[in-house]
């Protein structure tokens, strides 16, 4: 579904501020697998994504999905076959516009765009069905316009955007980073019910080792530029916080750095 | 007082034609597009050019628009495929666009005073159904002495403005549209949903300019004549029917937001023609009047609303004051 064939990419290459963002990054997602990405600030992860999503073009290396080389394929186009969710849940909607608006957008994400109304009756009662499974109550609100919504709103009605057309790949980064615990909660929640739904093929990016190991059926470990643990199925079951800290320890031989990666 | 008033709402809704290219790029897009002081000219300039030569008056407000569009483009394209920064694609445009016009005209001004034009024609026609005595006879019962030559500009131009607002409304509502809107609301996040933001922002200041480009050609036919320097200051005038419009009418829908702009242009050119009656005035004053009154309509909205906020505060601090007096 989803293969990263030897990719890398150099930040700021023969200054004294180069960074060797990626480095030879090899990755294979078969159909519907759920992989969580952790590491510290710096390890690639956001890079990765975005070199996946098209707004980063690797230095060498190839992105393919289903087959088929998208590496210098431009974002607005690749991005037909992949939703996403950022992590400010302002960046994953249009605030001054309404919810049905929104939805409308997100609803076009894998068609072309026509001279038809954005939102007609039968959307609007898709689009009610649609919000109707967040259980927030957005559905009696098409009308109201985002920038009215809380940010755990926004970023639930962020989530159901980028995956209510069942795109071939869902990028979530750091999505429920910038949210109060229990909206984060709910949000986590919410992508686990949705992936599942729809079998969508996910990489998600967090600092929140719990939500790693509570989500998904793979787990990977990124550390300055590359894959440095790689555990799929029952290994990743058996998986807890210390162990990872542990083998984090055994691999680089250093503490993980990073604070915000052990409390989350 | 009757008849410089209806001029001025004549020439306002010509001008809201303009003034609503402004909305599409200044807010739909949030693009400070400054290329609008040149295509309104060019506009003008090319309507001119072409009636002089005998096109017909509709092909030749067509060609007009073309022009505005493809000028608006180059904009888009200097922006988006030449990452300029937004203002300065604007400047490079109305600069180039200098000379363009110039080239276009032949010569710095074009009369049209005895040529066919749209309104002309239009006149010729409109004073054959009889309207315009059915009207002017209202007003001299009202006591009115002066009366409009005719009345047929206005409404004809009120029924073009009103079609191209509808339109308007229409494309900002579909998939299209909504795409456009979430360009200037929202880049990163449309991008995300498959949407070609530098296609979409060229497209859409070729709009704008094609709008701005038939207010010029619209204008230029109303007034008879061309100006090379006719667009000096059109940003702001464009900019002032656009936020007057949206501080007194709202901006609670899109067909809403446009009728404020339309609404907005119109009241523009009123307040100017009073103002212009104050004697020590005069026209060219103009542009500080516009410029002094967009001033006033960005900050005295803000003004207001700060004083409403202090007050409130006051008004809480006494009343906990008083409770708490009453406590003791």
């Amino acid at each position: 579904m989803l293969t990263i064939n030897q990719v890398s990419l150099t930040f700021n290459e023969a200054t004294p501020d180069e960074k060797k963002a990626l480095q030879g990054i090899n990755l294979s997602l078969d159909k519907g697998d759920f992989v969580t990405i952790i590491g510290s600030n710096g390890a690639g992860k956001s890079t990765l994504m975005n070199v996946i999503s098209g707004s980063l073009i690797p230095d060498v290396g190839d992105v393919l999905i289903d087959e088929k080389n998208v590496t210098m394929v431009p974002e607005f186009k690749r991005s037909k076959l992949i939703g996403r969710v950022f992590q400010d849940p302002m960046a994953g909607t249009a605030p001054s516009m309404t919810i049905e608006e929104n939805l409308a957008m997100a609803y076009a994400r894998n068609k072309k765009r026509k001279l038809r109304l954005g939102v007609n009756k039968k959307r609007r009662e898709l689009f009610r069905e649609y919000l109707n499974t967040l259980h927030l109550g957005l559905e009696d609100r098409l009308t109201a316009k985002v920038g009215l919504l809380s940010g755990g709103e926004r970023q639930a009605l962020s989530l159901l955007m980028a995956t209510f057309t069942e795109p071939n790949i869902l990028l979530l980064d750091e999505h429920t980073a910038a949210l109060d615990p229990s909206r984060a909660e709910l949000i986590t929640q919410l992508t686990g019910e949705i992936v599942e739904n729809f079998h969508l093929t996910t990489l998600m990016v967090t600092h929140n080792m719990q939500q790693a190991l509570d989500l998904g059926n793979r787990l990977i470990m990124m550390d300055k530029g590359q894959i440095i643990l790689d555990v799929a199925g029952k290994e990743k079951q058996a998986l807890t916080i210390e162990k990872l800290l542990k083998e984090f320890h055994r691999i680089r031989g250093t503490q993980m750095d990073n604070d915000r990666a052990i409390l989350g | 007082m009757f008849i410089p008033i209806f001029q001025a709402v004549e020439s306002g809704i010509i001008y809201a034609i303009m003034a609503l290219g402004v909305y599409l790029s200044f807010r739909v897009l949030d693009f400070p597009d400054l290329t609008v002081d040149g295509s309104f000219v060019t506009g003008a300039g090319v309507a001119a050019i072409a009636i002089i030569n005998d096109v017909p008056t509709i092909i030749a407000t067509l060609l007009a628009v073309i022009a505005g569009f493809i000028a608006g483009s180059i904009t888009g394209i200097l922006n988006t495929k030449g990452k300029i920064n937004p203002l300065l694609s604007g400047i490079l445009m109305m600069t180039a666009l200098y000379s363009i016009n110039l080239r276009v005209m032949g010569q710095p001004n074009l009369a049209l005073l005895n040529e066919d034009t749209i309104f002309t024609q239009l006149t010729a026609f409109w004073s054959s159904i009889g309207i315009d005595d059915v009207l002017n006879n209202m007003l001299t019962s009202f006591g009115v002495e002066n009366v409009p030559g005719t009345w047929g500009i206005l409404f004809v131009m009120i029924l073009i403005t009103a079609i191209i607002k509808l339109i308007t409304d229409y494309f900002l509502k579909t998939e299209v549209g909504l795409a456009l809107r979430a360009t200037g609301d929202n880049e990163k996040m449309i991008r995300s949903f498959s949407a070609n933001t530098d296609n979409l922002k060229i497209i859409g200041l070729g709009f704008s300019n094609g709008f701005v480009a038939l207010s010029g050609a619209l204008y230029g036919q109303y007034g008879g004549f061309a100006d090379v320097g006719m667009g000096i200051g059109m940003i702001v005038i464009g900019l002032a029917s656009v936020i007057i419009g949206e501080a007194l009418f709202g901006t609670k829908s899109i067909m809403r937001t446009t009728l404020a702009v339309i609404g907005g242009a119109i009241i523009y050119r009123i307040v100017v023609t009073l103002a212009l009656r104050v004697d020590f005035l005069d026209t060219g004053d103009m542009k500080m009047i516009t410029s002094v009154l967009v001033i006033f309509a960005l900050v005295v909205p803000k003004v207001i609303s700060s004083q409403k906020e202090a007050k409130r505060k006051k008004r809480k601090r006494i009343e906990l004051q008083n409770r708490l007096k009453g406590e003791a």
